[in-house]
């Protein structure tokens, strides 16, 4: 029978009408975005950073510059190295987050903007100097030890390099999700004493030894 | 008198907003009947096949996410799949369920693309397309949760997930567990009974089951003949083999039969989403899987999953070094292609945008 489907039609109509909005005035409001939101600007932490590489090495597109010079601040130790470029060349990224995963001191992490229009292409690379200025506001992409203290970018706190380790986590990246973690802040005194106990994974050890 | 009429040749894209990318058809009409139609691809190539030799096994998934682009959670599956295979890797138990919920949902969000996109095609402009992309964006906000992208997800690695789903996933699924059915009802019911939608798509377009079976076409065109062919079914993957799910089937392969059963399908992968969250289990999400591996040399392996739009394949070689040898793409769009003359000639210039947005293809899967 003709004329049935215009009145299902202003029946779906007349119900859409009385639902709440779906969309939003996009600059004045926004959507809320996941903490996991794997966003453009990179954090990263000059201090946790050993300048190994593996970030640029697992970057699928090759776009990460790490140069390093030997710094002499620790030579009985073996020395480290002092980074002098770490440059992201963000025109090119994909924001798979590799780097992030591929981070094994948790010295990089990604951002959760999604807003950095420029008129040039050379304006798109994240600079050290940029890094090292810029507010530290990580997403947990892939950061459990973020994810279990609820960290949100969005309305946390600026984070310090103490803050954002696994190294109280007691677990290893894939394992299961543990008991509830009782967070507590890395002290700068506590760290001259490196922990070294049997728990800790290999993961772990590596850390509290880099992080002097 | 009777008007004489001689053939046209008509080049309708790439640039059309109708071919869904950057597809062309060069088409012979004679009047309005459509006499020949010849497609025309390969204006989005990118040769993914040859940028997976130059990555390694892990850097690949980026590569299959830009495939199918409105299914990247499938594609990541049947190429973590193929890995596994290749390599030996055994996923996890959650691994799997939660790849299987993030792929189930990702065909809800792929079939709704296709429908909405159908009904633009046929003129209805704009409303019905943002019901449907509507009840999509929760899925991709769900993906969001999830790993933090809404399209180019790179959710799945050999071995599982990458990580757990966060804690306010489960709710999120929940609430649209219960809304969904409602929202499929409204959908079915606004365009199902709708007299335009019913002559515009009743016996347009209509695929032999013979001819669908030699072009190896596959997915919910395939099963819009008649054909009950489904992988989860044919050569379970994952945890399929677990779960109880309907194949819907259609009787004349007509643009209307594969409307109705992607319509259907959406309601089979919500029951297949509800019996992996009663079923999930609890441990390790990914297991332990270095991000560089060197599978044996000369391991062949070939991954295959259900994908919204038909058979997605994986074939891959392997020399014993970090990175693939060969990867080849089996794509279902590009396959479900070759069959687009024949249920194209002998129909009207009008049915064509209509029978081509049924098919649903995506071209940056055609082209790689």
């Amino acid at each position: 029978m003709y004329g049935m489907g215009i009145v299902k039609g202003m029946s779906v109509t007349l119900r859409n009408l009385f639902r709440t909005p779906v969309t939003v005035n996009y600059p004045e409001e926004r959507m809320p975005q996941h903490s996991r939101f794997r966003g453009e600007e990179f954090v990263w932490y000059e201090e946790r950073c050993t300048g190994c590489a593996s970030c640029a090495k697992y970057c699928p597109l090759g776009i990460i510059k790490i140069e390093t010079s030997p710094s002499g601040e620790f030579p009985q130790e073996g020395d480290s190295y002092k980074i002098d470029t770490f440059d992201i060349d963000i025109g090119r990224c994909m924001f798979c987050g590799f780097c992030v995963e591929a981070c094994p001191y948790d010295a990089l992490f990604m951002g959760s903007g999604f807003e950095r229009g420029r008129y040039r292409r050379d304006s798109l690379v994240i600079t050290i100097d940029e890094l090292k200025a810029a507010e530290k506001h990580p997403s947990t992409w892939f950061r459990p030890q973020l994810e279990q203290r609820r960290y949100d970018p969005f309305e946390g706190k600026s984070l310090e390099w103490q803050e954002v380790g696994r190294r109280y986590l007691g677990q290893t990246m894939h394992g299961p999700a543990g008991p509830t973690y009782e967070y507590q802040l890395e002290t700068p005194g506590a760290l001259e004493t490196p922990s070294q106990s049997p728990e800790l994974s290999g993961h772990d050890e590596e850390y509290g030894e880099e992080e002097e | 008198m009777a008007t004489r009429t001689e053939p046209i040749t008509v080049n309708i894209g790439p640039q059309h907003p109708s071919t869904h990318g950057v597809f062309r058809m060069r088409v012979t009409f004679d009047g309005e009947d459509i006499l020949n139609v010849e497609p025309v691809f390969g204006y989005l190539h990118r040769g993914s096949e040859k940028l997976a030799e130059e990555r390694n096994y892990t850097q690949v998934i980026t590569l299959t996410d830009r495939l199918d682009y409105v299914a990247s959670q499938t594609n990541n599956q049947a190429y973590c799949i193929a890995v596994e295979k290749l390599a030996g890797i055994q996923p996890t138990e959650r691994g799997m369920y939660l790849r299987v919920i993030a792929a189930e949902l990702q065909r809800i969000a792929s079939h709704l693309v296709a429908t909405g996109f159908l009904l633009q095609d046929l003129g209805a402009f704009a409303t019905p397309l943002m019901y449907c992309f509507r009840e999509r964006e929760r899925i991709l906000e769900m993906f969001e949760m999830l790993c933090g992208a809404r399209i180019t997800v790179s959710y799945m690695r050999p071995g599982g997930v990458f990580q757990d789903a966060p804690e306010d996933f489960w709710p999120a699924l929940t609430t649209f567990l219960e809304d969904m059915p409602g929202y499929l009802d409204e959908l079915d019911m606004l365009l199902t009974g709708n007299e335009i939608i019913v002559g515009r798509t009743f016996d347009v377009g209509v695929l032999k089951p013979e001819i669908a079976i030699n072009g190896s076409v596959s997915g919910p065109i395939l099963r819009s003949t008649g054909v009950r062919w489904d992988i989860r079914k044919a050569d379970p993957y994952d945890i399929y083999d677990r779960i109880e799910f309907d194949v819907p089937i259609g009787t004349r392969g007509d643009n209307w039969d594969r409307y109705k059963v992607r319509l259907e399908e959406m309601r089979q992968s919500l029951r297949i989403v509800e019996q992996c969250v009663a079923q999930i289990p609890e441990g390790p999400a990914r297991a332990e899987v270095p991000f560089v591996f060197r599978p044996p040399a000369g391991a062949e392996a070939y991954g295959r999953v259900e994908a919204p739009k038909g058979e997605l394949g994986f074939y891959l070689v392997s020399d014993g070094t970090i990175a693939p040898y060969r990867c080849k793409i089996r794509s279902p769009s590009m396959i479900n292609l070759s069959v687009l003359s024949d249920i194209l000639v002998g129909y009207k210039l009008a049915d064509l945008i209509v029978t081509f947005g049924s098919t649903d293809i995506n071209m940056g899967e055609v082209d790689r």
